[in-house]
């Protein structure tokens, strides 16, 4: 079981609470955790990564264990304690403008 | 007994004001999708209580809404609540925030650059609808304008939108540029009388026309003189800043340019001054009386940066002799230190027997007259930052 924070136009854009929570058949990376929590919620899709590319969009950014991993290949492992449930993985949106 | 329906899109969400024929007492419900930029919302002619809104953010995209009960609830195309999230195959629904520009080379002659501010050449990238125009034979089928500039269509109420790459495709695409406010596709026209025609305008790119449904294009900007591009007399380049028509007169457009008032008699063949005595014949909106096909309505802003109207003073002007003849209308509008705008896609007419004339500015407040024009009142003053005004007469 997979822990996922999303900012707070997505909760109320897919109906969730802060934290939802998602199972990853396989090796739990970036890529996997987004496909696995798009595939919960669909509507989603588009809005943290581009529909065509799948790069992250420029305004969010991505923090697991007290690490920013934006910029990061999106398919190397996360930490275990991610993986387990132990810690969260964060989408954060910059704090930015109007 | 009838009554109009105020579709309101905002810099920080979505409202709808009702009233009833007499509209002298309003209700309004919002915002929806608060916090995010709601750039357009329309219904259909067909079913009005389907409608449809373009919900945007810089963070997180872009998302369609629809709404098949009049705005009072909204739902994602092919995600209403309580139905499956996935096809029968797994994967995800929800298609209906895609836009992805066509470039299959069957349809498309894919273009994958356009220019620049600075004349290099830069990739196509999708940003945001701008604008939702419904057909008026089918509620499913709308057509999208996006910036960078293209059109796309829906036939399935939204669910999924595909390009009409044509347009993009048909010579010219690599010479447009954005304006300031972004290559945005704005305008939407349909001929009721044909609905193969259509015309669309793009800042700035100009104004095209198609004669087959949106298969093949072409521009329709002669006559149009701009001091501010290299050759004034461009076949595309023009900061068009909105087009209009009256539905029983289709071969007459109006135009509001960056800086000109123009008019077409031959469907946009060519074009021709109707600034007449505007104080600034700069504007954004441009709108035809109901049932008065020459009664033009516009509001003149000073420009090149300013943006706000001529003297601190909040006029809309009528013309009921098709241009060139214009008349104040200030009763009840701001006569000093006003310095808001009223955007592009922020002016609409309804159709009861006395014309209803609304407009919402950058500062938060909605007008309306509902009498042609002659006296004006705020609905609401308080709102976001006005990026649409839509109305629908309801029977």
């Amino acid at each position: 079981m997979i822990r996922v924070v999303l900012p707070y136009h997505l909760q109320r854009l897919a109906q969730t609470d802060a934290e939802v929570q998602i199972t990853v058949d396989g090796a739990v990376t970036t890529r996997t955790v987004l496909d696995a929590l798009e595939v919960r919620y669909p509507m989603l899709r588009g809005t943290i990564r581009d529909h065509v590319t799948a790069q992250r969009r420029p305004f969010l950014r991505f923090f697991v264990c007290g690490k920013d991993i934006s910029l990061e290949s999106s398919d190397l492992p996360l930490p275990e304690k991610v993986a387990s449930g132990e810690e969260v993985f964060l989408i954060l949106g910059a704090i930015a403008g109007g | 007994m009838s009554g109009v329906r105020v579709l309101v899109g905002t810099h920080k969400g979505a409202f709808i004001l009702t009233s009833d024929g007499k509209r002298s007492t309003w209700n309004v419900s919002g915002p929806f999708f608060g916090g995010w930029e709601v750039y357009h919302m329309k219904g259909s002619t067909v079913d009005p209580n389907r409608l449809y809104a373009s919900q945007t953010s810089s963070w997180f995209g872009q998302i369609i809404q629809r709404s098949d009960d009049g705005g009072k609830t909204w739902f994602q195309p092919g995600t209403k609540p309580g139905e499956p999230t996935t096809g029968p195959d797994g994967m995800p629904l929800a298609e209906s925030n895609k836009f992805v520009y066509d470039t299959s080379p069957g349809t498309g002659k894919p273009l994958t650059t356009h220019q620049w501010y600075d004349g290099t050449q830069h990739p196509w990238e999708f940003k945001r609808v701008w604008h939702l125009e419904p057909s008026y034979s089918d509620p499913n089928t709308v057509y999208a304008g996006v910036e960078d500039a293209a059109l796309f269509r829906t036939t399935d109420g939204g669910q999924t939108w595909h390009e009409l790459a044509g347009l993009r495709g048909h010579g010219t695409g690599a010479q447009w540029m954005p304006g300031a406010g972004g290559m945005g596709l704005h305008t939407i026209l349909i001929d009721q009388k044909n609905p193969n025609r259509m015309f669309i305008a793009i800042s700035a790119a100009g104004v095209f026309r198609t004669d087959d449904g949106g298969r093949t294009w072409k521009p329709a900007n002669r006559g149009l003189k701009s001091q501010y591009i290299p050759d004034p007399n461009a076949e595309v380049g023009h900061c068009v800043h909105r087009i209009a028509m009256h539905p029983s007169r289709p071969d007459v457009l109006f135009m509001q340019k960056h800086w000109d008032v123009m008019r077409s008699d031959d469907a946009g063949e060519s074009w021709h001054e109707v600034s007449g005595n505007l104080p600034s014949d700069f504007g954004f909106v441009v709108d035809v009386h109901a049932h008065e096909p020459n009664t033009v309505y516009v509001i003149p802003i000073k420009s090149d940066s300013e943006h706000f109207p001529p003297d601190g003073k909040l006029r809309v002007y009528r013309s009921r002799s098709g241009g060139n003849e214009w008349e104040a209308l200030t009763k009840g509008l701001p006569q000093s230190d006003c310095f808001v705008n009223v955007l592009r896609d922020a002016m609409a007419v309804d159709s009861l027997d006395s014309c209803g004339i609304y407009f919402g500015t950058t500062g938060g407040q909605v007008y309306m007259s509902a009498d042609g024009g002659d006296t004006w009142s705020a609905i609401v003053r308080d709102l976001p930052a006005v990026f649409s005004v839509e109305v629908q007469t309801l029977p």
